[in-house]
């Protein structure tokens, strides 16, 4: 049982689904298309794996006009789409259905000019994050948004669910590296919007696309900003005995003038865990850790840190370290990096990805701590400081069931905590399947209504990503309370913090 | 029985209050005017309207949190206003956005943040930091249905929902009425510094300018001006040089900006920089820049054209075999402003046709009206992208109320 549901099947299409794949390989017999059961359930999931489903069929396009053949069949034959990248979605904004075609851009994965007079590059939809980066980085440019799956996710996915990362306090987020994107409606009409030129004229179809889950258009091209890369970057890592004197210390920061590339907030657990599975000498005893980077050539990377170093020390440090060397530096990063993948060695785990003002992280955390307990969770919490993206990790048990149920109500608690804050439900995931019911909690209806009638001057029919992002249960429907007597009593504060810690040190985890 | 819409103008105080105007004017089918101070009203075509709804009643900062780097504030808050709170903690608007109202006879900041918004009207430091629509965080506003509806909110990263508010930057109030926007905000620069090289061929200038803008020093301001405009420039050694003046910014703390302009220095060496404004002077010749000085005190009408920042020179030179012309190129040619002859058309066709061969668009920010009557201000759309246009106005507006005929005329 969860809390999540996806929309019933449309029994006429599942009657029909020989007669589809049959059709679709007439009509793009380049495209890869997959069709036995085996090679199906590859796509049934995607990063959110609690929710599965088998799709019709996966589509792997080569060209935007096969994605244009695939969508305008489709449109006419009345089968629904759901488009998918790497599948590298924390919130299920790829989660296939039963009468959907999941349309696989992983094959368009081409650069296709790297034009460096106008600063922009020109790839297909499929390609990498990191790997726009590593087609200009030869000639000193880079690509700045960095989600921490940059390796895997790619570039569509990012336009998708507008993706951040570590550095976008500085660099932005995918809306603002964006130009241009080529995309195909769901009547198969192909369109270009934006390009080389930094304005388009009309409306800015941009940031309506951007973040809009896949639900308006499929993107096939992006013409992306780069940026020269910085002569050098280096951080401090900073250990506080509260989260509150770190929180002060990021508003001082910021008060001074300073835009850090980067602020990344870690909790005690966190650290820990981190620590143990990258020894990157974090401080352990510590309650909460900032690593604050900065660029520039080597004397403006001195002064800025040096800066920083005197603000922080206003707020009792218990700890400071600035990095002296590349491999230094890069050595703290992996720390941070490998955090979700850390987490997962030693516990399944729900990522969060709420966004608060700063000046309520300690009172977020207080509370997410008080409601993690209520649940009987252990959480660590890691922290875009700077933009104030909160990403909860709450640890639980998949193969217990219950959990599930139980984890994703602690998760909607939080996300409800976030708004209340002054916040949101997403800073970068997306809404997916995962917090749909909850934009009641952000948005009136007249807000909501206002978006889908958007959705539905581009999509009527609905085809493109049923099921995602809007809320389909009702106002009514998200109770956020379940029957905990049974689960005995809670834990302290102190024996889960000992507990992730013993987790960490032994490798012990609930798989 | 249906209340009628008042004609002639409103300024309602609340976004209820605006929200009845809105379902009035939507029972009887009333076109409305969208203002804040109307200071870009002569910008775009005269809109049939027998009413005016201005923003300028719902006016104040709402919330701002220097450390969260985020302001709120009510569209008709007046540009100026925000931006002396915003210097009081020594922030400002990064996108510094152009201030239209000296050139089309206003006082400089006496538009509203919601105009500025509503133009996503951005300033030279647009290749580096963005344009307006890039730093606008949340929005409140009427659509019309009279539905208040918001979008975003008030924290830097967002993705719930889509993204309605930077959707309406640049709609030009023809969408909805926003009532208030989410801001981000950022430090000031306290050094600005810029490389000035004089006599270089528009060609010339804009390779250096796309070279330094590759450049790690992070340029803010990468300029070309055309010797008759830099005539009109404040600052009396460079009006006084009689040559086409190309002018390359760099920002941050002192010691950095200084190291910034030697490595920009050093990047264009070929090109031959001949000077370095140091802060005060460089301060004052992007203040210049902001308000346009170059074009002040004219009515020769003025374009601004957004292209490809490579072919931005090879356009203009096409072009002046056409027409007489006055350029400043902004944005390392990425923007063109162009002065043309007082022409029926004011040389639209001309302009776009060129465009047409290598990409961009052309509004025409000043003209008299016998002119914007005669032609299309705002660049004509292909049948596909008005299309798409519409599909969006009528998911907003779906009577048509809101600024009927501004950005495209009724054929």
């Amino acid at each position: 049982m969860s809390t999540m549901t996806l929309p019933d099947p449309d029994r006429a299409v599942l009657a029909r689904r020989n007669d589809v794949v049959k059709q679709l390989k007439k009509l793009v017999p380049n495209a890869l298309l997959i069709s036995d059961l085996e090679g199906r359930r590859t796509y049934e999931s995607d990063a959110l794996s609690a929710y599965r489903r088998v799709p019709l069929a996966v589509v792997l396009p080569n060209t935007t006009e096969d994605v244009s053949a695939i969508l305008s069949f489709c449109h006419d034959n009345h089968v629904k789409v759901v488009p998918r990248g790497a599948g590298t979605s924390l919130c299920g904004g790829a989660t296939p259905l039963e009468d959907a075609i999941v349309l696989c851009l992983s094959r368009m994965n081409r650069v296709l000019e790297i034009d460096l007079t106008n600063r922009v590059a020109r790839v297909e939809a499929g390609i990498t994050n990191i790997a726009i980066t590593q087609a200009a980085s030869q000639q000193g440019f880079f690509y700045a948004p960095d989600p921490s799956s940059q390796i895997a996710c790619t570039v569509g996915g990012n336009i998708a669910t507008n993706s951040g990362g570590a550095h976008c306090l500085k660099y932005g987020v995918t809306v603002n590296n964006l130009q241009g994107v080529r995309m195909v409606m769901m009547d198969g009409e192909i369109l270009d919007l934006g390009g080389k030129c930094l304005e388009s004229a009309g409306y800015d179809f941009l940031p309506l696309v951007t973040g809009s889950e896949g639900q308006l258009g499929v993107v096939t091209e992006a013409t992306v900003r780069l940026l020269a890369a910085p002569e050098g970057a280096r951080p401090v890592l900073i250990g506080f005995d509260s989260a509150q004197a770190a929180a002060s210390c990021v508003a001082a920061i910021i008060a001074s003038g300073i835009i850090p590339v980067a602020i990344e907030f870690m909790d005690r657990p966190a650290i820990h865990v981190c620590e143990h599975f990258v020894p990157a000498g974090y401080p352990l005893d510590v309650e909460a850790a900032l690593i604050v980077e900065v660029e520039g050539s080597e004397d403006e990377i001195e002064y800025l840190l040096e800066k920083i170093e005197d603000i922080a020390q206003d707020y009792n440090p218990i700890s400071m370290r600035r990095s002296q060397s590349a491999e230094e530096s890069a050595l703290i990063w992996k720390g941070r990096k490998a955090a979700f993948g850390a987490i997962g060695q030693i516990s399944d785990y729900m990522c969060m990805d709420g966004v608060i003002p700063l000046s309520a992280l300690p009172k977020a955390l207080d509370e997410i701590g008080r409601i993690c307990r209520k649940y009987r969770f252990d959480v660590a919490n890691i922290f875009h400081a700077g933009d104030g993206n909160l990403h909860p990790l709450i640890l639980y048990d998949a193969n217990d069931p219950g959990q599930l149920e139980r984890v994703e109500l602690c998760g909607a608690e939080i996300l409800k905590l976030c708004v209340d804050l002054g916040g949101c439900l997403s800073g970068e995931h997306g809404v997916g399947i995962e917090k749909r019911e909850l934009m009641y909690e952000q948005f009136t209806d007249e807000d909501i209504d206002q978006q889908v009638r958007i959705k539905e001057e581009l999509d009527p029919s609905w085809l493109l990503n049923p099921g995602k992002v809007f809320p389909i249960l009702g106002r009514d429907a998200l109770k956020l309370s379940i029957d905990l007597t049974d689960l005995g009593a809670e834990p302290g504060a102190g024996e889960r913090a000992e507990a992730a810690e013993v987790a960490a040190v032994e490798g012990e985890g609930t798989r | 029985m249906t209340a009628h819409m008042r004609l002639g103008f409103h300024a309602p105080a609340s976004e209820e209050e605006l929200s009845h105007l809105i379902i009035q004017a939507a029972e009887t089918r009333t076109p409305i005017e969208v203002l804040g101070k109307g200071t870009k009203r002569e910008l775009g075509h005269p809109v049939k309207a027998g009413a005016a709804v201005s923003t300028e009643a719902m006016s104040g900062i709402t919330l701002y949190e220097p450390t969260e780097l985020v302001m709120v504030a009510k569209t008709g808050t007046p540009l100026a206003e925000i931006e002396t709170a915003l210097a009081e903690n020594d922030q400002e608007l990064a996108f510094e956005p152009v201030d239209l109202a000296p050139v089309l006879g206003y006082a400089p900041g006496e538009g509203t943040i919601g105009g500025v918004v509503a133009t996503n009207i951005s300033g030279s430091r647009r290749i580096l930091k963005g344009a307006a629509r890039d730093h606008v965080l949340g929005i409140r506003a009427v659509n019309g249905r009279g539905e208040i509806i918001k979008a975003g909110g008030r924290v830097m990263k967002n993705v719930t929902g889509y993204d309605l508010g930077r959707t309406l930057a640049g709609s030009w109030g023809t969408l909805a009425v926003m009532t208030e926007v989410a801001l981000k905000v950022l430090p000031v620069q306290r050094e600005s510094r810029t490389i000035i090289c004089y006599g270089l061929t528009d060609q010339t200038a804009i390779e250096a300018l796309c070279i330094a803008a590759g450049t790690p020093f992070e340029v803010s301001g990468a300029m070309h001006l055309h010797a008759d405009l830099a005539a009109r420039m404040s600052d009396e050694e460079l009006a006084g040089q009689g040559a086409p003046v190309t002018a390359i910014r760099v920002e941050n703390f002192p010691a950095s900006a200084r190291y910034r302009a030697s490595g920009v220095r050093q990047a264009i060496l070929a090109y031959g920089p001949d000077l370095e404004l140091d802060s005060e002077r460089s301060k004052v010749f992007w203040g210049d820049v902001r308000g346009l000085k170059m074009f002040q005190g004219q009515s020769n009408p003025l374009w601004r054209v957004a292209t490809v920042p490579s072919q931005a020179a090879k356009f203009i030179g096409n072009l002046t075999r056409k027409i007489d012309v006055r350029v400043a190129y902004d944005w390392s040619g990425g923007l063109v402003w162009i002065e043309t002859p007082a022409l029926t058309d004011a040389g639209a066709l001309d302009i776009r046709r060129q465009l047409a061969e290598i990409g961009g668009h052309a509004t025409l920010v000043r003209a008299d009206s016998r002119i914007r009557d005669g032609i299309d201000v705002f660049h004509p759309l292909d049948a596909q992208h008005a299309t798409l246009s519409a599909k969006l106005k009528h998911a907003f507006d779906p009577l048509g109320l809101f600024n009927p005929g501004r950005l495209y005329r009724e054929h």
